[in-house]
């Protein structure tokens, strides 16, 4: 296929696998984190641990929309369903995530709450629209590259007088959890960062500079292709081996220094920064998230509805909170695999594919000692 | 045998209503002159509660499949052909020569009577294709809002002659497997029907009846050991399945799995991975290695084996993983599909 079999190139990615080999020092270890979960789960699905020699580690990030959304709001979205009896939209991940009470969006949906699965956010308008007389509220997640359509949709239900179409605002910000991470103070060591490609098609490259300045890591951008991230790689060790921190762009086919500036524009009119908002994982970090600004406070699912933000937190056995920092590889949590797998998921990184241990679930255990008959042994040394 | 209803049915503006499955005159009328008289044939013709057959020559193989796909009617076929097909397709892959068919109709109060016989008679021609007779059947009404339109059980009875049997759990490490085209064809044709996804060349349904295909096969001489047709859950599930019921483990090679351009992009673009995509003409056969280049030559030499392909190897793994060696050169789970990937496919 035009465009996508140029950047999964078996031979291409030989190539590159020997420029890495070569190029990594093996007198050291190189811990480098994927911020996003789009590259998890490019890596996870072609392999790409297999041609990276032992001493590179790929570190999962908490780019994955579903993983870093707290138990707490989802279940604000099945106080909505259940109790406000709105009919809500949301993407197919958000139905699993598990939420208080041994619930789940999709376990509402079978007790009789109107929850319906849409693709995009114009959907849910579509179906506001079509039903004047019942409240429509999409539950809205995602980083950067998620946010601007909320805000077009947001837009068109005030421009359309929509009274019954809200939006359950989760939006986050990419340069806000990678400075939480950073600045853990018991965080675990990285060298440098494969930086986000969606998210930085709208944001640009800029948003990355302090990191590179004021935290001395490398970040190259790269798209989500395996090719694409094998080449972020070896820029990533290229940087590190001359002592450099420096934001790269491997991804120049779409990202540029200063971004989508008319998303971000829309973005800017139609959301504010929130005080604060907790992560999953990450705890509460300030200026981190979106709400609609007070001029669209109608369709503004807790404006309209009141809704209180109560926190809940996780499940005692699950490591999502460590995996999501990158402390811990999702095979070290207890639970894994045997108690918490994607079908029945404890934790929210066993819910999207993007999330950390669904990847390795999904694709990668054959990989753990225990498991696999073909298991080298993970280096692991913080 | 006299004509009960005075006014024929209205084929045209007419709509299914509670009265047609009430057991009255209404419901004897619909069998009458739509189900019989698209169907018609000497078993259906018996009209008693239960068909009698002649005594058949071997083992009886037998299986049952209900149809619930939305749209019902879809590039490359509809909710007849599919009910007509995916039976055939369950009793061919256990080797046997399928015969009958029955087949139970649920319908939704305010049917469109002009799609159901459309419906009912393309069943009848997927019947007649495959020299396989609908020899019973049933008819239910719902009410309106307590069905979708039309929901289709079919069960297929087949002879299984003596001394072949093949089964999941005949896999064992060594073995080939091989697949009989392109995936996902039949899952991408619909999901691009329901979202309104266009494409410049239409994914088309690859829904065939493959017990030809398979007699075929049996008569290379090649040592088969399964044979399976991926429906839903795609290559992926029906490997696992094999996997499991077999203790072994296996691996496929992504650069040989044939696809379809257009089903390929449409996949890519909507974040679906082909090996979990529903197929309705296609089948997965292992054989013994040394076989393997017979058995793919007799099936690309017939013409819903053209793209066949052979695709991996069975492997000892205590863990029963199907794996994938990918195009990329690293390798990675092909694992149960976890969750509902594409709901209502078949």
């Amino acid at each position: 296929m035009k465009y996508v079999d140029e950047f999964r190139d078996g031979r291409l990615a030989s190539q590159l696998a020997a420029s890495i080999a070569r190029e990594a020092d093996p007198s050291r270890s190189y811990r480098l984190m994927e911020f996003c979960g789009g590259h998890t789960h490019a890596i996870s699905r072609h392999g790409l641990a297999d041609l990276l020699p032992g001493n590179v580690r790929m570190i999962h990030g908490p780019g994955c929309p579903v993983c870093v959304l707290p138990i707490g709001r989802i279940d604000q979205a099945i106080r909505l369903a259940l109790e406000r009896q709105v009919l809500l939209c949301t993407y197919a991940d958000t139905l699993r995530v598990p939420a208080s009470g041994r619930l789940s969006l999709l376990k509402v949906k079978a007790r009789g709450a109107d929850v319906r699965m849409v693709y995009s956010i114009a959907e849910a308008l579509g179906l506001a629209q079509r039903h004047p007389q019942r409240q429509v509220v999409f539950l809205a997640i995602g980083f950067e590259t998620t946010t601007p359509p909320t805000a077009v949709a947001v837009k068109q239900a005030r421009a359309l007088k929509l009274k019954n179409f809200s939006v359950l605002c989760n939006h986050v910000l990419t340069p806000a959890a990678m400075h939480a991470i950073l600045d853990t103070p018991s965080g675990t060591r990285l060298d440098g960062f494969v930086g986000p490609a969606h998210v930085s098609t709208v944001i640009g490259s800029r948003p990355y500079e302090p990191f590179a300045r004021d935290y001395r890591k490398p970040v190259v951008i790269a798209g989500f292709e395996p090719l694409d991230v094998m080449q972020a790689i070896l820029m990533l060790i290229r940087q590190i081996n001359a002592g450099c921190a420096r934001v790269e762009n491997e991804f120049i086919r779409a990202v540029t220094p200063d971004g989508n500036r008319k998303a971000q524009a829309l973005m800017d009119e139609v959301f504010e920064l929130r005080d604060h908002f907790e992560w999953r994982g990450l705890g509460t970090i300030a200026h981190s998230a979106l709400k609609p600004r007070p001029a669209y406070a109608a369709h503004d699912a807790e404006a309209r509805f009141g809704l209180e933000y109560r926190p809940v937190s996780d499940s005692k056995a699950c490591e999502c909170g460590a995996i999501l920092r990158g402390e811990k590889r999702p095979a070290q949590c207890g639970i894994f695999g045997t108690v918490c797998t994607p079908d029945n998921p404890i934790g929210s990184c066993m819910v999207s594919a993007e999330g950390a241990c669904a990847a390795h679930y999904n694709y990668g255990r054959f990989r753990e000692p225990s498991t696999g008959t073909h298991a080298p042994a993970l280096e692991d040394s913080a | 045998m006299k004509t009960l209803a005075v006014r024929a049915l209205d084929l045209v503006q007419g709509r299914v209503d509670m009265s047609h499955g009430s057991g009255g005159r209404a419901m004897a009328q619909l069998i009458e002159e739509l189900f019989t008289a698209e169907l018609e044939n000497e078993y259906l013709a018996q009209g008693n509660d239960g068909v009698l057959l002649p005594r058949p020559n071997g083992r009886l193989v037998m299986s049952t499949d209900s149809h619930v796909v939305s749209p019902l009617f879809f590039p490359g076929g509809d909710i007849g052909s599919l009910s007509v097909h995916g039976t055939i397709n369950d009793v061919a892959v256990m080797g046997a020569k399928p015969l009958y068919l029955a087949a139970a109709f649920i319908l939704e109060e305010g049917f469109a009577l002009a799609d159901l016989k459309r419906i009912v008679g393309s069943m009848a021609r997927a019947a007649r294709e495959a020299a396989v007779t609908i020899v019973t059947g049933d008819t239910k009404v719902v009410e309106r809002g307590k069905g979708d339109g039309l929901f289709i059980t079919t069960t297929g009875v087949g002879i299984l002659p003596e001394g072949l049997t093949l089964g999941g759990d005949l896999a064992r490490p060594g073995d080939k497997i091989l697949l009989s085209g392109t995936l996902g064809d039949h899952g991408m044709a619909i999901l691009s029907r329901r979202e309104g996804l266009a494409f410049d060349a239409p994914i088309v349904s690859d829904s065939a009846a493959l017990h030809d295909l398979i007699a075929t096969m049996l008569t290379s001489d090649a040592r088969i050991k399964t044979l399976r047709d991926p429906t839903r859950g795609g290559l992926a599930a029906t490997l696992n399945e094999i996997a499991r019921q077999s203790a072994v483990g296996m691996l496929l090679q992504e650069g040989k799995l044939p696809m379809n351009p257009t089903v390929e992009a449409a996949c890519e673009f909507l974040g679906l991975d082909p090996l979990y995509v529903a197929n309705e003409g296609k089948l997965v056969a292992i054989c013994a290695a040394e076989d393997a280049d017979r058995l793919l030559a007799a099936m690309r030499a017939h013409p819903l084996g053209r793209r066949s392909a052979i695709v991996g190897e069975v492997l000892e793994d205590a863990h029963g993983f199907v794996q994938m060696a990918t195009k990329l050169g690293g390798r990675r789970i092909v694992d149960w599909l976890s969750g509902e990937q594409l709901p209502r496919i078949c």
